[in-house]
């Protein structure tokens, strides 16, 4: 079964981390992605460059920010193959983001086994 | 389940089953093994439906290895008379830690224990826990919809994840009893239902402690049961110190005191709480020993609720003074039982306006019959 691990984060406590912690964390985000079972996922660059589009009076209307105001961000996200959620959950229980103050969201892909 | 891992296809696998034996048996005789009948049935009838599914391949697989061809109606008789009960496999234990997964809300993890594990009917269950039979049905369903779509496994969590895994399975149960114990008119038989699951569960897993410490903690409060509540309507609370001792249950009691008498090398929060109740249960009360165990538990938990009741051993074995002193440090403003033990010490202390005061805010917190009566007798002794 297909399960995206979505990645939310706090920005402030990245950025109180030094180049180097942050350097350390980024080399852990990589690695996950060579573990076995992964299929792809995709770091967010920050909140900052986000751009929201949404219908007004049947058209686009495009504005800065993101989806929604809030202390925890969507940061980005992995596409994991896994057996059964448990499987899934553990490999989330792996990623850095949790270590400062982040959040996973483990869900699984539509179109599967069911 | 295990070779469908989907309730719903199981649930109507067997509905079906039984349907098949209503019809057959009658006219036909009752297979040698009823049992091992119906479970091969079921079996078959969710591989046809697995059959037309083409997306549940990789499960008939495994179905394919274990389950054994049939030639038809005419010989299924004599087939499955030959299945005899030791081939069914024992899933009560997977059955269990997949109801009460950390991946269902707790209310699920409560009804689906209760419905497929304890068997009681979805009515039952809802009038238990005071919902609508739809409210409870919707509960249900989602929470097997749930297990089917985000792949919740059936299986018993291994080494390292089982200590959590069990915490949550306890709590449930225990939360089972607590509803039973709290409403016996309404939800009484679910205390007697916690205890069966408890026996169950201690049973399957022969080499853990804490299934055995809430056995026995849930038999000492269950022994009490006829001496807690008195009056013509049943709804008069009566304090511990206060109770007909006859009217104790002292086989259970036994029985539990047996059970702990079993677990050695082991303290647990379980195992604690039900050597404290029955160190309660003894005449006259060893309340520096409770107060001890208290402080012990209180370790493990650091639960300010546990040093409240803890306060309280304190107060029968060194004075109102020195609990109040413990209990005024506790920040458990929105928690009736800190109000109305606060209320008692000050009663006791001669403090009468503010234990006035406390039995009032007491009562504001109060959610059940007995309870407000029993404060606003408090009340009205002034």
């Amino acid at each position: 079964m297909q399960y995206a691990l979505l990645i939310y984060t706090k920005p402030e406590t990245y950025e109180s981390l030094s180049p180097a912690e942050r350097e350390a964390l980024s080399l852990e985000y990589y690695a996950l992605r060579d573990e076995p079972g992964m299929l792809g996922g995709a770091a967010l660059q920050p909140v900052t460059t986000a751009t929201t589009i949404r219908l007004a009076d049947g058209k686009p209307l495009v504005t800065d920010g993101p989806f929604a105001d809030t202390k925890e961000v969507f940061g980005g996200y992995y596409l994991y193959e896994a057996d059964n959620l448990d499987q899934a959950t553990e490999m989330a229980a792996r990623i850095p983001t949790l270590r400062i103050g982040g959040t996973i969201e483990v869900r699984p892909i539509m179109g599967q086994a069911s | 389940m295990s070779y469908l891992g989907d309730f719903e296809l199981a649930e109507e696998s067997v509905a079906e089953a039984f349907a098949v034996a209503a019809r057959r048996w009658p006219g036909e005789g009752v297979p040698t093994s009823p049992a091992a009948w119906l479970v091969t049935t079921a079996r078959h009838r969710a591989i046809d439906r697995l059959r037309r599914d083409r997306v549940l391949a990789a499960k008939l697989r495994l179905l394919a290895a274990t389950v054994t061809e049939t030639t038809g109606p005419a010989t299924t008789g004599s087939a499955e008379a030959d299945m005899d009960e030791t081939e069914i496999p024992d899933e009560r234990l997977e059955l269990i830690f997949t109801c009460c997964h950390p991946a269902l809300a707790p209310e699920a993890q409560v009804a689906l224990t209760l419905r497929a594990v304890a068997g009681l009917g979805t009515e039952e269950i809802a009038n238990s826990f005071l919902v609508s039979a739809e409210t409870m049905k919707r509960r249900l369903t989602r929470a097997k919809t749930k297990i089917r779509d985000a792949g919740i496994p059936f299986s018993v969590p291994s080494g390292d994840r089982l200590p959590d895994r069990l915490a949550v399975v306890l709590a449930v149960i225990y939360l089972i009893f607590n509803q039973g114990y709290s409403a016996p008119g309404r939800a009484g038989h679910l205390a007697t239902e916690a205890i069966r699951l408890g026996r169950v569960l201690a049973s399957l897993l022969p080499d853990q402690p804490e299934p055995l410490g809430l056995l026995a903690l849930m038999l000492l409060h269950d022994a009490r049961r006829l001496a807690r509540l008195a009056g013509a309507d049943g709804q008069d609370l009566v304090l511990l110190a206060d109770q007909d001792r006859s009217r104790w249950d002292w086989r259970q009691i036994a029985e539990a005191r047996e059970v702990l008498d079993r677990i050695v090398d082991s303290r647990g929060p379980y195992l604690i709480q039900a050597a404290i109740a029955s160190l309660q249960a003894a005449e006259p009360v060893d309340w520096r020993q409770v107060a001890a165990l208290y402080a012990e538990l209180a370790e493990l938990t650091g639960s300010p609720v546990v040093r409240l009741n803890g306060a309280v051993a304190i107060a029968e074995a060194d004075g109102p003074a020195a609990a109040l002193a413990i209990v005024d440090r506790l920040d458990l403003a929105g928690y009736l039982y800190w109000h109305s033990t606060r209320a008692e010490l000050l009663r006791r202390l001669g403090r009468g306006d503010e234990a006035l005061a406390a039995y009032r805010d007491a009562l504001a917190l109060a959610t059940t019959e007995p309870e407000r009566r029993f404060l606003r007798g408090r009340i009205a002794e002034g």
